[in-house]
C-alpha cells in the first residue's frame, strides 16, 4: 500500500483535493481507463477472470492503460461490467463480459477506436449528468458507486471527500449540524423511516460523557444489497457520515456492525479505515481541532433480528442478540449503557452530501414528508434488476416499468413485495402508488431496506406469504410469544391451504392471528412478519378461496392441488415417463398414448420433465 | 421526584415519574397477568400477556411491564380487545404444551392453568405441531421437562442476575427455541450450583425439584416458615409439610433473603426424618456408645476440660468454631475460650 501522508487541517485537505482532482483531469486527457465493476455482484458473475483478462492482453500487447477497479454500478443483470474511457471521448459502458470478450473489447475500442456495439449498454459524456442518473435514476447516494476505486481514498477525495467533514468541523456547530439534517427531513434507511435529525437531537441531550455512534450494516434483508454495495462501492461515504454525527451527538467512538457474510465490504471497510487513520481524518485531534473519534468494524455472525438496535447491541455486547423492550431507547441508554445513535448504512452515507449542499437543496427532492433519495434492490421476474436509486415519490410503475424494463418474458405483472419479508405484497392497481413511507404503510406494506420482489402471473400468492413466514419463523428469535408461536401456526394454516385443505374458516381464523402478532409482538420482526399475510388476503382473497373452495391453485403452483394428465394427441406411447413415475402410476401400450392414475399420482412432476413431447400437462 | 397522574380502568392514580403502567395498576389493586414479570428480575416482555389498550395509541397493544406511565395516559387494561388478544397469546402457548395437569407437580400453582382458567380457554384454535424433547433428569435435585417450558425466561435472569451463576440461557431460535446450558449439555455438567431459585420461579411445571416429585402438591402441603439452620446467615425458608412429613422446601419471598436460598437450605432437609439420626447425646464408654442426657453429656465435657487444664495447662486446648452458628455464638465461643479456659487457641472454619 503507499504511504498516506497525515493531513494536519483544513488548507492541506483542499490542497490535497485541488491536487488530487488536477491529476485526475490530466489522467482523462492523457491517460486510457478501463474500469471493471468489482461489486460482489460483478465478482459472483465472473468480474476477476476479466480483470485478469484485461491485464495479461494489457501486458502480452504492452498497451499503457490504467486498469481500476470500481463498486457496484447499479446494473448487476450486466455484469462483468467493464467500462472504457479514451482521452476526450465518451465513457462507454460494455456489459455481461466475458473474457473472451474483454479481449476484443481491448483489440477493437481501446487500441483502435472503434466502439464495440454489439457489447454496448450505456455511453455517457464525462460530467454530464447522466453520467450519474442513466437509467432515469437519480444517483446520491450511490454517487460514487461506479466511479471511484473504493480502496483509495485520494479517488473519494477528489470527488470532495472528507469536505462535509471539513465544513463541520471548521464552520458548525453541533448544534447547527443537527438542525441541518433536521431541515433536510432525512429519515432512517433501515426500515422505520425515523428522522435523523431528530434521533441525533436525543442522544445530543442525553446525558453522560461517552457516547456511541453505530453503523447498521446487518442487512438481512434477503435481496436486499443496497448497504453491502455502498460499503463495497464507496466505504469512506459511510466512515465520513459517522465523523459527522459523532461530532453532532458528541461521541467519541463508534461501531460498524456488519454482516460476516459480506467478505468484501469488510474488508473494504477495514481498508478505508485504515486509510482515514493512516490521513488523520479519524484518531486523536482530527483535523487539528479537539474533536477525536475511533472507530471499530464488529462482524456479526448473520442473524436477521440481530438487525433490530436491541438485539445489535445486545451482540456487539457479546450477548445473545434478542431485541428488549424499549423504552430505554438507545439515545438515552445504549451501547454499555451510555447513550447511542445507530443509524443504517445507507442513512450514514446520506450525511456528507446534505452537508456539502445544504439541508434546503436535499429537502428539495422526493415528498412532502419524504426527502432525498431511496436506493431500491429490484429483484424477481423484472428484466433489469440491479441497485436503483430514485428520488421518493416516484410511482412504483416507474420502478418497475420505466426503470426495471417491465416483466420478464413480457408476462403480466402480478404483485411487488416490497419492504423484505415483513413488507407487503401490493397489487396491479397499487402500481401508481407513490413510493414514500406514509403510503407505503396505508397500502399494509412497509419502505423496509429497500427490497423490491416483482412477481408474475406465474406466483401463488398463497405461496408468497408462506415462503416468507418460513424465513420470519426462522429467524425470530424466540423471546416473545406472539412472534415465537404465532408465526409458526400462520405457515401450518397456510400450508392446510395450499394442500387443499384448508376451510373458509380458516382465514378468519388466520386473519385473527395476524392482527394480533401485529399488535402484541415485542420487536419490529414479530410486529411486521404478519404483513405478507395480511396483504395477500387483503388483494388476493380470491386466489385464497379458490385453494380452499375449488381446492385449486390459479396460479399452478402448489403441487398438491395439481392434476397430471397426459394429452392423447400429442403422447407417442415412448415409455419414458413410465419409467420415471416412482409409485407406478402411468399405464399405456407401447406406441399408444399412456393414462395416468390420477388416484396414485403423488404429482412428484417427474414425468412432465421426462417427456420429449409435451405431451403431460398439469391443470 | 416528579410525579404523573394517569388513569387506569377508569380510577385516576398519582405515582412517581418512571413507574410502569403494571406497577401503577397493581397500586390501584389491579391484577393484570403476567408470565414472565417478577420485581426482582430485569424486565423481559417476552409473554406478552401484559398487554393493555392505550388510549390514542392505534398502532399496538403495549406490554404494560415495559411501559412507562405518561401524564394523562388513559388506559384499559381488561378492555374486549385486550382480553381477546390474551387468549389468543394463551392459546399459542397451549397449543405447545403438553395437557398432562393430572399429573403435573405444578398443578395448583401453575400460572398458565390459572389464566386459562380465568380466560377460559379450554382448547386451542391453533393446534399443531409440537416441540419435543427429552427429559433432562441427570442432575440430582433438578429435572427438567422442557416441553412445558414456556419460554418465559425468568429461570435465566434468575441464574444469571439473582445467583450470578449462568448455567443456562436460551439457544436456537423461533420455534425451535429452548433454554439449555453450554453446549445443551445435562444440568448436571454445567455451572449449576443447585440453589433451586430457577424452579421456584418457573410459573409452569417445567422444572422440579426431584426430593419433591409425586410427594405433594402446592395444595396439598401445610406452608412452616422456620430459619434454616445451616449457616449464621439465618435464611428464612418454608418447610413443605404434607402428613408430618417434610416433602419440600420453597421461599418466603418477603424475607431477608427474599426467599433465595443455598443448595444445602434447598434441599438439605432429607436427615430430618432419617432414622440413623442422632436423637440424644451419646457417651462412649469401653469403646461403645450409650445414650445419654444432656445434662450428663455437658457435666462429662466440663469435668475433661478441668483435668486437661489441671494437669497440662490452659494452652493444652484448643478450639474451633462453626460457620453454622451465628455471630452472638461464635463470640461467645472465643470468650469462653479465652475468659474462662484461658487460652488465645481459637480459631474458625472460615479461616481454614
Ligand atoms: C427484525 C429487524 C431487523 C432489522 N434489520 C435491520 C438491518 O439489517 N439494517 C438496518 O439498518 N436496520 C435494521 N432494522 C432497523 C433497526 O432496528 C433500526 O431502526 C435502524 O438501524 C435505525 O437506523 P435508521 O434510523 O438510520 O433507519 C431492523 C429492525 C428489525 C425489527
Ligand atoms: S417479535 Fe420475534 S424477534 Fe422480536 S422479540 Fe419477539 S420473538 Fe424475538
Ligand atoms: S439451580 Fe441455581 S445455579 Fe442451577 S440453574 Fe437453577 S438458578 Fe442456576
Ligand atoms: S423453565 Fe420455567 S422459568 Fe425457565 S423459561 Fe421455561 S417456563 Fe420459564
Amino acid at each position: 500500500m503507499s504511504t498516506l501522508k497525515k493531513i494536519n487541517n483544513f488548507v492541506e485537505l483542499r490542497q490535497l483535493r485541488e491536487q488530487l482532482k488536477k491529476n485526475y483531469q490530466e489522467s482523462l486527457s492523457n491517460e486510457i481507463k478501463i474500469i471493471v465493476g468489482m461489486g460482489t455482484c460483478g465478482i459472483a458473475a465472473g468480474a476477476n477472470d476479466v480483470m485478469k483478462a484485461i491485464i495479461d492482453e494489457l501486458q502480452r500487447r504492452n498497451i499503457n492503460a490504467t486498469v481500476m477497479q470500481t463498486g457496484c454500478i447499479g446494473m448487476c443483470a450486466q455484469e462483468p461490467i467493464v467500462e472504457i474511457i479514451r482521452p476526450g471521448e465518451k465513457r462507454v459502458t460494455y456489459g455481461r463480459i466475458s473474457p473472451a470478450d474483454a479481449k476484443r473489447l481491448i483489440e477493437e475500442h481501446v487500441l483502435q477506436g472503434r466502439i464495440v456495439e454489439d457489447l454496448v449498454v450505456a455511453t455517457f459524456e464525462e460530467g454530464h449528468p447522466d453520467e450519474t442518473n442513466f437509467y432515469k435514476q437519480q444517483r446520491l447516494v450511490l454517487r460514487n458507486c461506479g466511479h471511484i476505486d473504493p480502496e483509495k481514498i485520494e479517488d473519494y477525495i477528489a470527488r470532495d471527500g472528507y469536505m462535509a467533514l471539513a465544513r463541520v468541523l471548521e464552520q458548525m456547530t453541533p448544534e447547527e449540524v443537527i438542525e441541518e439534517i433536521k431541515a433536510s427531513g432525512l429519515r432512517g434507511r433501515g426500515g422505520a423511516g425515523f428522522l435523523t435529525g431528530l434521533k441525533w437531537s436525543f442522544a445530543a441531550k442525553a446525558p453522560g460523557d461517552k457516547k456511541y455512534v453505530i453503523c447498521n450494516a446487518d442487512e438481512g434483508d434477503p435481496g436486499a444489497f443496497m448497504d453491502r454495495s455502498i460499503m463495497e462501492g464507496d466505504p469512506h461515504s459511510v466512515l465520513e457520515g459517522m465523523l459527522i454525527g459523532a461530532y453532532a451527538i458528541g461521541a467519541d467512538e463508534g461501531y460498524i456492525y456488519v454482516r460476516a457474510e459480506y467478505p468484501l465490504a469488510i474488508k473494504r471497510l477495514r481498508t478505508a479505515l485504515a486509510q482515514a487513520e493512516e490521513m488523520g481524518l479519524i484518531g486523536k485531534n482530527i483535523l487539528g481541532t479537539d474533536f477525536s473519534f475511533t472507530l471499530h468494524i464488529k462482524e456479526g455472525a448473520g442473524a436477521f433480528v440481530c438487525g433490530e438496535e436491541t438485539a445489535l447491541i445486545a451482540s456487539i455486547e457479546g450477548k445473545r442478540g434478542m431485541p428488549r423492550p424499549r423504552p430505554p431507547f438507545p439515545a438515552t441508554s445504549g451501547l454499555w449503557g451510555k447513550p447511542t445513535n445507530i443509524n443504517n448504512v445507507e442513512t450514514w452515507a446520506n450525511v456528507p452530501i446534505i452537508i456539502r449542499n445544504g439541508a434546503e437543496w436535499y429537502a428539495s427532492i422526493g415528498t412532502e414528508t419524504s426527502k432525498g433519495t431511496k436506493v431500491f434492490a429490484l429483484t424477481g421476474k423484472v428484466k433489469n434488476t440491479g441497485l436503483v436509486e430514485v428520488p421518493m415519490g416516484i410511482t412504483l410503475r416507474e420502478i418497475i416499468f420505466d426503470i426495471g424494463g417491465g416483466i420478464l418474458k413480457d408476462k403480466k405483472f402480478k404483485a411487488v413485495q416490497i419492504g423484505g419479508p415483513s413488507g407487503g405484497c401490493l397489487p396491479e392497481e397499487k402500481l401508481d402508488l407513490p413510493v414514500d413511507y406514509e403510503s407505503l404503510t396505508r397500502a399494509g406494506a412497509i419502505m423496509g431496506s429497500g427490497g423490491l420482489v416483482v412477481m408474475d402471473q406465474n406466483t401463488c400468492m398463497v405461496d408468497v406469504a408462506k415462503f416468507f413466514l418460513n424465513f420470519t419463523r426462522a429467524e425470530s428469535c424466540g423471546k416473545c410469544t406472539p412472534c415465537r408461536e404465532g408465526i409458526q401456526r400462520m405457515r401450518e394454516i397456510l400450508q392446510n391451504i395450499c394442500k387443499g385443505k384448508g376451510t373458509l374458516e380458516d382465514l378468519d381464523r388466520l386473519e385473527t392471528l395476524a392482527n394480533t402478532i401485529k399488535d402484541t409482538a415485542l420487536c419490529g420482526l414479530g410486529q411486521t412478519a404478519p404483513n405478507p399475510v395480511l396483504t395477500t388476503l387483503r388483494y388476493f382473497r380470491e386466489e385464497y378461496e379458490a385453494h380452499i373452495r375449488d381446492k385449486r391453485c390459479p396460479a399452478g403452483i402448489c403441487q398438491d392441488l395439481l392434476t397430471y394428465f397426459i394429452q392423447p394427441e400429442l403422447c407417442r406411447g415412448c415409455t419414458a415417463c413410465v419409467r420415471v413415475c416412482p409409485v407406478g402410476a402411468i399405464s399405456g401400450e407401447v406406441r399408444k398414448p399412456h393414462v395416468i392414475d390420477p388416484e396414485k399420482c403423488i404429482k412428484c412432476g417427474s414425468c412432465k420433465e421426462t417427456c420429449r413431447f409435451s405431451a403431460i400437462a398439469v391443470k | 421526584m416528579r410525579f404523573v397522574s394517569l388513569t387506569i380502568d377508569g380510577r385516576q392514580v398519582e405515582v412517581a415519574e418512571g413507574t410502569t403502567v403494571l406497577e401503577a395498576a397493581r397500586k390501584l389493586g389491579i391484577e393484570i397477568p403476567t408470565l414472565c414479570y417478577d420485581n426482582d428480575l430485569s424486565i423481559a416482555g417476552a409473554c406478552r400477556l401484559c398487554i393493555v389498550e392505550v388510549e390514542g395509541n392505534n398502532k399496538n397493544l403495549p406490554a404494560s411491564c415495559a411501559l412507562p406511565v405518561a401524564e394523562g395516559m388513559v388506559v384499559h387494561t381488561n378492555s374486549p380487545k385486550v382480553r381477546e388478544a390474551r387468549k389468543i397469546i394463551l392459546e399459542l402457548l397451549l397449543a405447545n404444551h403438553p395437557l398432562d395437569c393430572l399429573t403435573c407437580e405444578a398443578n395448583g400453582r401453575c400460572k398458565l392453568q390459572q389464566y386459562c382458567y380465568e380466560y377460559g380457554v379450554k382448547e386451542s384454535r391453533f393446534s399443531g405441531e409440537r416441540r419435543h424433547f427429552a427429559i433432562d433428569d441427570n442432575h440430582p435435585f433438578i429435572e427438567r421437562d422442557l416441553e412445558k417450558c414456556i419460554l418465559c425466561g425468568k429461570c435465566v435472569r434468575v441464574c444469571q442476575e439473582v445467583q450470578g451463576v449462568g448455567a443456562i440461557d436460551y439457544s436456537g431460535r423461533g420455534f425451535d427455541t429452548k433454554v439449555a446450558t453450554f453446549m445443551d449439555r445435562s444440568l448436571a455438567d454445567s455451572p449449576c450450583v443447585s440453589c433451586g431459585q430457577c424452579i421456584y420461579m418457573c410459573p409452569v411445571g417445567a422444572l422440579t425439584a426431584k426430593p419433591s416429585k409425586g410427594k405433594g402438591r402446592d395444595f396439598e402441603v401445610t406452608k412452616v416458615v422456620t430459619t434454616c439452620g445451616y449457616c449464621g446467615v439465618g435464611c428464612q425458608l418454608a418447610l413443605n409439610v404434607k402428613d408430618d412429613k417434610i416433602v419440600g422446601v420453597t421461599n418466603v419471598p418477603d424475607s431477608h433473603n427474599q426467599g433465595y436460598l443455598c443448595v444445602k437450605g434447598r434441599f438439605g432437609y432429607e436427615f430430618v426424618d432419617d432414622p440413623e439420626r442422632l436423637t440424644t447425646p451419646l457417651i462412649k464408654e469401653n469403646g461403645k456408645f450409650r445414650e445419654a442426657s444432656w445434662e450428663e453429656a455437658l457435666d462429662l465435657v466440663a469435668q475433661k476440660f478441668n483435668e486437661i487444664r489441671a494437669k497440662y495447662g490452659p494452652d493444652a486446648l484448643a478450639g474451633v468454631s462453626s460457620a453454622r452458628v451465628t455471630n452472638e455464638e461464635n463470640y461467645l465461643f472465643q470468650k469462653f475460650f479465652r475468659a474462662v479456659i484461658g487460652t488465645n487457641n481459637v480459631d474458625h472454619c472460615a479461616r481454614l
